[in-house]
């Protein structure tokens, strides 16, 4: 039994919100980390109601608990309060890319909806850990080893990039 | 549709009224009756109506009473919102981890099924680790809005503290994963009804055939503490250390920094902090009896034992409802257990350095936790179940 | 369920968001923020198709776009921190040095 739809719209409302919140919000950054967090946590909702049950689960531990945390902390090291609009002669540059960006995404919007796919029934225990576990540990294990390998190496890099210099 | 939800009203009510409304509180009188009995002391006896003090349980009331009416002080220059979204990030994510926490069993009325547990979801513990890593952020805000250094750091440290220990909180379960093939609580409980024989393991070496039926007798129940108990351990420490309960405390330390993250917090936001701090303790045991100690069974007493003994004396249905009382007790006779347990371990150990508390989760919890799932895999793998 | 068209509206909407964030904000930190939101909305594309589809392999991407995601803020804010550092500022505008 999946979640009433209303739940993705609500929830869709409220990551629409806070994205604008965090993007637009220019006096407080910390006020911005926050919204998104309430961003991510509106997309787990989302992924609960389209039956992603496992990304869900990890996308609240892992990006809104442990990723937005690292931002909120270097913000806070680094004493970070505020930000300031652009000067004049930059705004008219930014504005035409905004622009730019709104005509894409029209674009993109208008040409979708004649090449989706057609939505097909549910296994049972679809998007549960046990699924997610079985395809993630047998057909796509080789990408799954790979990623610790890349975590090792963005461990190794954080470190050195973070470190204090001995002189 | 509406049976389910009213269902559902009545156990979050349930649990917010038992276990917030009145655990929270005697925890914080058994916090100080208990610390004076290990230290041979009275403890907090003056809170009277009247003259009459009742071994001081009128203490918790009479601290919520000084807490609500006590000036909110919000220090000059930290801002409004975030100073009382705080306490509110810090609590909201400890009560909502009691929603798959189950308290109960599967009960058959008739032709109605009542399972004792809000919300009974398939990955029931991913949803505890993903509403505890949200804590952090009570912790966070917290220090950052207070507009003091020293909270700050203070907070800091909290933060990573409480976030290097999530890992190898859900590391140290695996194990107990593997052996009960389920992450659905419920079924958890279900799986730990059962006894298995202490010496089985000689049946699968094939040293004897059958075991005799005197050696067949040791039986032990087949509780997750049994099972694994080397996980039991790591998780205790590990979700303590999470709940930044002594005796890893130092981000709060009472007789060290003031009060760490939440020195600029007074009257009833600091109450909120507080009370998080002790219903944690009530999750973290509740969790730990869902989990190792067997949930809300008897130990030694299955359920289709007990339904059988108790029906040709009062026939099915009081007969199960009176089962399903017996396993509400038990479960919170279990939880009130392991909350002693926790207060025993904070009155008794030191306070570690914090180096040494990081040391402890990434040094020693994070090795031991993988041996752990290795040696049950191992075991899994060659010997079936155990026994 | 939910019409597909709408996951995959909703998704291009935060892709934009996230995108105009990038494009005009000067702090090295929201910029990070706003290219985590685009990457969230393409995680949710991801899953809204992989529902459509019935199979598994838009979660297992899913999964591995929070991977890269996660190694990637934790570079970023290593080389936001040595940045500040050494110039003091997290202004994106001010470390245009290699610019012609």
């Amino acid at each position: 039994m999946s979640a009433p739809e209303w739940f993705f719209y609500g929830a869709g409302a409220l990551s629409i919100v806070s994205a604008l919140a965090m993007v637009l919000n220019v006096r407080n950054t910390v006020a911005a980390a926050l919204s998104l967090v309430v961003t991510m946590i509106a997309l787990a909702v989302i992924y609960v109601v389209l039956d992603a049950h496992l990304v869900a689960a990890l996308q609240i531990m892992v990006y809104a608990g442990a990723i937005v945390v690292l931002f909120l902390f270097v913000v806070m090291l680094l004493n970070l309060r505020s930000d300031t609009f652009a000067p004049p002669r930059q705004r008219l540059l930014k504005a035409a890319g905004v622009v730019l960006a709104l005509g894409v995404t029209a674009a993109f919007v208008s040409l979708v909806p004649s090449s989706l796919p057609t939505v097909r029934e549910l296994p049972e225990g679809f998007g549960g850990y046990r699924a997610v576990g079985t395809e993630l540990f047998t057909r796509f294990v080789l990408p799954f080893e790979v990623t610790s390998l890349l975590i090792l190496a963005a461990v190794a890099g954080a470190v050195v990039l973070a470190k204090r210099r001995l002189d | 549709m509406d049976a389910v939800l009213l269902g559902a009203i009545a156990k979050t009510l349930f649990i917010i009224l038992v276990a917030v409304g009145v655990f929270a509180p005697i925890i914080t009188w058994v916090e100080r009756k208990q610390s004076a009995v290990m230290q041979d002391r009275i403890g907090a006896n003056r809170a009277g109506v009247a003259g009459i003090t009742v071994l001081g349980l009128l203490h918790p009331l009479a601290d919520v009473i000084k807490l609500l009416t006590k000036e909110d002080v919000v220090p000059q220059g930290a801002s409004r919102g975030l100073h009382l979204a705080a306490p509110l990030i810090a609590a909201i994510p400890v009560i909502a981890s009691f929603a798959v926490i189950p308290f109960g069993g599967v009960y058959q009325f008739g032709d109605r099924t009542w399972n004792l547990v809000v919300a009974d979801l398939d990955w029931g513990i991913l949803y505890v680790f993903a509403v505890a890593s949200l804590a952090t952020y009570g912790t966070v805000i917290a220090g950052w809005a207070s507009n003091n250094n020293w909270s700050l750091l203070g907070s800091l440290r909290a933060s990573a503290q409480m976030i290097s220990y999530e890992v190898t909180m859900g590391l140290s379960i695996v194990g107990l994963f593997m052996v009960f093939q389920t992450l659905r609580l419920t079924e958890m409980g279900l799986a730990q009804d059962d006894t298995f024989r202490l010496l089985g393991f000689l049946e699968r070496f094939g040293w004897v055939d059958t075991l005799p039926g005197w050696l067949a007798w040791l039986q032990l129940p087949k509780w997750g503490l049994f099972l694994q108990p080397l996980g039991f351990v790591m998780f205790l420490t590990c979700v303590m250390a999470e709940n930044k309960r002594p005796p890893f405390d130092l981000p709060e330390a009472e007789s060290e920094l003031v009060a760490g993250y939440f020195t600029e917090y007074s009257g009833m936001r600091f109450g909120l902090f507080y009370m998080s701090e002790f219903i944690e303790v009530v999750v973290i045991a509740a969790l730990t009896t869902a989990l190792f100690l067997g949930g809300w069974t008897i130990p030694y007493l299955p359920q289709e034992t007990l339904i059988g003994a108790i029906t040709p004396v009062f026939g099915v249905g009081v007969a199960t409802g009176l089962c399903m009382v017996l396993h509400v007790v038990a479960f919170f006779v279990k939880v009130i257990v392991m909350i002693w347990l926790q207060m025993q371990i904070r009155w008794t150990l030191p306070r570690p350095r914090y180096d040494q508390v990081m040391d402890l989760c990434w040094k020693i919890m994070l090795p031991l936790s993988l041996v752990n799932v290795f040696v049950t895999a191992l075991v899994l793998l060659l010997w079936g179940n155990g026994s | 369920m939910v019409p597909l068209e709408h996951v995959i509206g909703l998704s291009a909407i935060l892709f934009l968001i996230g995108a105009i964030g990038a494009l005009t904000r000067r702090n090295l930190i929201v910029l990070l923020m706003s290219i985590e939101l685009m990457l969230n909305a393409a995680n949710l594309a991801l899953v809204g198709f992989s529902r459509a589809w019935a199979e598994h392999d838009g979660h297992v991407f899913v999964l591995m776009v929070i991977v890269v995601a996660a190694c990637e803020v934790a570079v970023g804010l290593g080389i936001v921190i040595a940045l500040f550092r050494n110039r003091e500022t997290v202004n994106v505008e001010d470390v245009s040095l290699l610019k012609w």
